[in-house]
């Protein structure tokens, strides 16, 4: 699975470092997600046809393309649904976290 | 040709937005401000303003819309009143947060409960701290320049951000007067568009209103309190800049009138500062020295101005359309705050006046330097806050 490069961040020290208001270049969270998943989504994939629907409405990025197949990132993922939602042939279903 | 014409405030302002030319407009409708927004439809239905104009469900709505489409570098304008500006409150944080130079008209009104439509200024003075500039005219013709200024100062590198054009509900929004209307080629001169610096681009994605936690966010604060400070030069500049191309310059932060050998001065804004100038013309051809001084723009507050023209004065009296309950008026704190500056601070009352759209007369204000003048020279016991024309007894007296 392929995760964003992490870029060194270096602190603005001088008031001229900052961006002018709160719009920066987007970064991409670094700290594993704390297990706030009720539901998990997973990809069956067998079903699935490989047509990205979910890899770009997905709001945290954590749909993997680089492989064979579609993976999820669960170290991110927030189990919001987005993905299962928008599925137009339902190869990703919504399951609670706990349950196999 | 004559370029003068015969307008009311409302209009008059939204013929200064068609000459400032926004690229969108989000407007919700609201009495007094609703003549404004009806013109500007009329003028982009009529072709002779380009702009996207989005009727939305809401003031939050049209403050958000705006928002997003002055990230994306448009020139925005929006219309509120009353409830509406403090129904759009979350998003006026928002927007100058975001460093975006949207520039609105208030029409000031009294605010609910009890329910009025009637002017009075408590609904922006209660927005004072939510990093938007703050003007307020005096008639038609300066809310038409002030609108065109706007845009000026708020899209001026050093300072974007946002700024608020308030005219009196009803005593300016719904009268007639003459004005004069600038030629477009010289306003497209004044204001040409310009790139802002922090806008949204497709070659190089930023991410919007980023989190900013304890180590970051104060720094994002000190910025927006720079640029209002800064905006001060910026404000003056855009006045004597307005007036070399127009003709009308006002004065920059405030104007001062008659006060040079003034003992007595009212201190106020809006709408009252013309009535009080004839008040003060009366008087002093009765030998009584007095003066103005109207105060033309709360943030960046005129501090040193203020210092400069009341610190000769023996007595100031602050006359406000505002009581921010259980203290005072909140532009007398203001001047009061400014004052403290000095080593010998001349006596400050406060008359609160015009709740709720209860006129204020010229008989009024004369009272007002009558009482002022004899709390000073101590005839009578001096009352440091009190409501003018209450309209029946006070409790017990």
């Amino acid at each position: 699975m392929e995760r964003p490069k992490v870029k060194a961040f270096t602190p603005p020290k001088k008031m001229e470092e900052y961006p002018l208001g709160p719009a920066y270049t987007a970064g991409n969270l670094v700290d594993v997600s704390s297990g706030m998943r009720t539901f998990r989504p997973v990809i069956d994939t067998e079903k699935c046809v490989k047509c990205m629907r979910c890899f770009l409405v997905c709001p945290d990025g954590v749909i993997d393309k680089s492989g064979e197949v579609l993976e999820i990132d669960y170290d991110f993922c927030k189990g919001c649904g987005v993905c299962a939602k928008e599925c137009k042939i339902k190869a990703i279903s919504m399951r609670k976290e706990g349950e196999v | 040709m004559s370029n003068r014409i015969f307008a009311s405030g409302d209009e008059a302002l939204a013929l200064g937005v068609r000459l400032a030319r926004p690229q969108v407009i989000a407007a919700y409708p609201i009495t007094p401000q609703t003549i404004t927004v009806e013109r500007l439809a009329d003028y982009v239905e009529d072709g002779s303003l380009k702009s996207q104009y989005l009727y939305v469900e809401s003031e939050h709505s049209a403050m958000s819309a705006c928002i997003g489409a002055s990230a994306m570098g448009a020139r925005t304008f929006t219309a509120t009143s009353s409830q509406g500006l403090l129904y759009m409150s979350e998003c006026l944080h928002y927007a100058s947060g975001s460093r975006l130079p949207i520039v609105m008209m208030d029409a000031n009104r009294s605010i609910a409960a009890p329910w009025s439509i009637y002017g009075d200024q408590r609904d922006a003075l209660s927005q004072l701290d939510t990093g938007w500039i703050q003007f307020y005219v005096e008639n038609a013709q300066e809310a038409l320049d002030m609108v065109i200024q706007a845009y000026r100062v708020a899209e001026d590198p050093e300072v974007m951000t946002p700024v608020m054009v308030n005219l009196d509900g009803f005593v300016l929004t719904h009268t007639y007067e003459l004005i004069e209307l600038p030629e477009q080629e010289l306003v497209d001169k004044y204001i040409p568009y310009r790139d802002y610096p922090n806008k949204m681009d497709l070659d190089n994605p930023k991410s919007t209103c980023i989190t900013a936690g304890p180590p970051y966010n104060m720094q994002f604060r000190y910025q927006q309190h720079t640029a209002i400070m800064k905006a001060a030069k910026v404000i003056v500049e855009a006045d004597k800049e307005y007036g070399r191309l127009f003709g009308r310059s006002y004065g920059g932060l405030v104007e001062s009138y008659r006060c040079d050998d003034a003992e007595a001065i009212i201190v106020t804004l809006g709408s009252v500062a013309g009535t009080t100038r004839l008040v003060v013309d009366d008087l002093r051809e009765k030998g009584y020295k007095v003066g103005l001084l109207k105060l033309r723009c709360l943030r960046p507050f005129p501090s040193e101005e203020v210092v400069k023209i009341l610190g000769k004065a023996k007595v100031v009296g602050v006359l406000e359309k505002d009581i921010s309950f259980g203290y005072e008026g909140a532009v007398f704190t203001e001047i009061n705050s400014a004052l403290t500056a000095l080593k010998d601070i001349p006596e400050t009352y406060n008359f609160v006046a015009g709740l709720g759209g209860r006129s204020i007369s010229k008989g009024d204000i004369r009272e007002v330097f009558e009482k002022i003048i004899s709390y000073s020279s101590g005839k009578e016991p001096a009352k440091r806050v009190e409501f003018v024309k209450l309209g029946c007894d006070d409790y017990g007296n």
